[in-house]
């Protein structure tokens, strides 16, 4: 396959991927704008007012950005589980397993579904935020370049969880016992240094603490960790994910007998 | 250079079993190729490896020179398959399904738009494009499965069961459909339970059995190599009883009808000659249906009956 074919392979993967996610919105769009927005009410809002700044601002203000990255992790990582897994279980994934498509195009195009949809509810999220608070943008390139990044991280988690799934309960696992908990615990609704020192230093082995914190520091310019080594840590899970994708695609793992 | 060309095959499975054990084969281009065998004998995991869908143990595969382990993606070029399960996107448009199959294969949409037309109206699915693949009947799918193979134009389309499950008439539509696109070119390689496709469209086969080709040759020679022939002939007038026919079993499925086994050496004349003098006029006969059932029993030393048997049981 010349690079011109693998390019319109990964076009096509990546298009059939976008047209998924448009085709069901009602499950994949509205849900996680519904649930900000009561995120947004109940804490903002309601507790928000009580609590009053944290970080120089409004607390509505300061937790948008972790809320607009909570967003985009859960449904680039959902979206992909759920696409690619659904494709091994009913075996249409064999379309391109027998086609001459080489694996990175396979990973790619779910990703890039994963990044679409991740995206795509982030900017309804950010929209649902303009409602309640105003956001100013510290650094517009820091801000999409992060936001890119960890929607590509973790569509490649998501890609990774559905390898291993044998049934469906295997693709919420993650989700609820993994990923739910390191989120709430990553920064999205406080600041570290509101924590006792030994949970400042357990979050730092949370890599979603330094996503949100680089984004929050695009949109804020406020963040608990030092900007290049939140951009250190997701480019080391990026590589390192996708190496992995491409080694177990590659001998088979959960798609080849 | 061989259409197909497998050589040492060996598949081990993590529980142990042995799926293939050195299988050998050759598939000339142009063939129409018959790989038939009992359930468990091998065949689907031979499919499953040489569409890259089954990791092989061992061995060596080439399609159209281009070896599999080298060359995979110019290999897999070459290839079209449909397999024995329904592997559709049952979500997805039938349209879509072929253009999205289309440019995994490199395809640019503009091209794949009129490859996926093409095939559509050569299965005759054209009308039913903006459908839901979930709402297609089951002859529908078969035929959209086969579709979606030779979007990218295959030099060697692979069959799994193709017609399994589908009525007489889309079988016999089937049929004349993968003749005409064999006698354009396209090696094809059949797999199927139904002896009489096979026999009515391949002309050479290979018979697998546990892991290993008992048999490959030209069908016609193999169909040979059966020490008798039975033919039901049909007569002018009702048989009262049944004449002596020496030398010759027969027997008399009803009234205007006789069974009648033809053993190595002997002739269908010489039956015809005594009928004859018996007053007895024949006015038709037929082979009987599922020759190469009695191949399968020589040569695997278990009948379909109790292969199906063996499959329930499983």
């Amino acid at each position: 396959m010349t690079l011109r074919e693998q390019l319109i392979a990964l076009f096509t993967l990546a298009h059939k991927e976008y047209q998924r996610v448009i085709r069901i919105w009602v499950q994949t769009i509205v849900p996680p704008a519904i649930t900000m927005t009561l995120y947004f009410v109940i804490f903002g809002t309601l507790i928000g007012r009580r609590i009053g700044q944290m970080g120089g601002f409004d607390y509505m203000a300061y937790i948008a950005p972790g809320l607009i990255m909570m967003s985009v992790i859960t449904n680039s990582y959902g979206n992909v589980v759920s696409s690619f897994f659904s494709a091994k279980y009913n075996r249409h994934l064999e379309e391109m397993l027998v086609s001459p498509m080489p694996n990175w195009t396979i990973i790619l195009g779910h990703v890039l579904g994963g990044v679409t949809r991740g995206l795509i509810v982030g900017a309804v999220v950010t929209g649902i935020a303009l409602f309640f608070t105003r956001l100013q943008v510290h650094n517009a390139w820091i801000a999409i370049s992060v936001v890119l990044l960890t929607s590509m991280v973790f569509s490649l988690g998501g890609l990774l969880n559905a390898v291993f799934a044998r049934k469906f309960d295997d693709v919420s696992i993650i989700p609820s016992f993994v990923l739910a908990p390191l989120t709430y615990l990553g920064g999205v609704f406080y600041s570290v240094d509101l924590l006792p020192e030994f949970a400042q230093r357990a979050s730092l082995f949370n890599p979603i603490l330094y996503m949100i914190n680089a984004f929050r520091y695009g949109v804020l310019g406020v963040s608990d960790i030092g900007i290049g080594t939140a951009y250190a840590i997701i480019l080391l899970f990026l590589v390192g994910l996708f190496a992995l994708a491409l080694w177990l695609i590659g001998r088979g793992t959960g798609i080849r007998e | 250079m061989q259409a197909l060309s497998i050589q040492g095959l060996v598949k081990t499975y993590r529980n142990g079993v042995r799926a293939l054990r050195g299988v050998d084969l050759d598939v000339a281009p142009g063939d129409f190729f018959a790989l038939l065998g009992p359930n468990g004998a091998g065949k689907t995991t031979l499919i499953g490896i040489v569409t890259s869908l089954v990791n092989k143990t061992a061995g060596r595969i080439s399609v159209f020179g281009h070896d599999m382990d080298r060359e995979m993606a110019a290999a897999k070029a070459c290839l079209g398959v449909v397999p024995q399960e329904i592997n559709l996107n049952q979500f997805d448009r039938v349209q879509n399904i072929l253009v999205n199959q289309a440019g995994f294969y490199g395809i640019p949409p503009r091209l794949a738009r009129a490859r996926a037309q093409e095939a559509l109206e050569q299965l005759q699915l054209w009308e039913r494009r903006r459908e839901i693949a979930r709402n297609l009947s089951g002859g529908m799918k078969r035929r959209l499965m086969i579709a979606r193979a030779l979007v990218h134009h295959p030099r060697l389309l692979i069959l799994d069961e193709p017609t399994a499950g589908v009525d007489i008439e889309i079988r016999r539509s089937m049929w004349r459909f993968l003749e005409d696109i064999n006698a354009a070119g396209t090696t094809i390689i059949l797999t199927t339970h139904y002896l009489e496709e096979a026999e009515n469209l391949c002309r050479n086969v290979a018979i697998i059995d546990r892991g290993r080709i008992v048999e490959h040759d030209r069908l016609q020679s193999v169909l040979r190599k059966l020490h008798q022939q039975v033919f039901i002939l049909n007569t002018a007038e009702p048989l009262a009883a049944l004449p002596p026919l020496d030398g010759y079993r027969a027997t008399r499925l009803g009234e205007q009808e006789i069974e009648i086994e033809v053993r190595a050496g002997q002739d269908l004349n010489t039956a015809f000659e005594r009928l004859s003098d018996a007053g007895i006029r024949v006015i038709s006969m037929r082979n009987k249906a599922n020759r190469l059932e009695e191949v399968f029993f020589h040569l695997t030393d278990r009948s379909l009956d109790e292969q199906l048997e063996a499959a329930h049981r499983q």
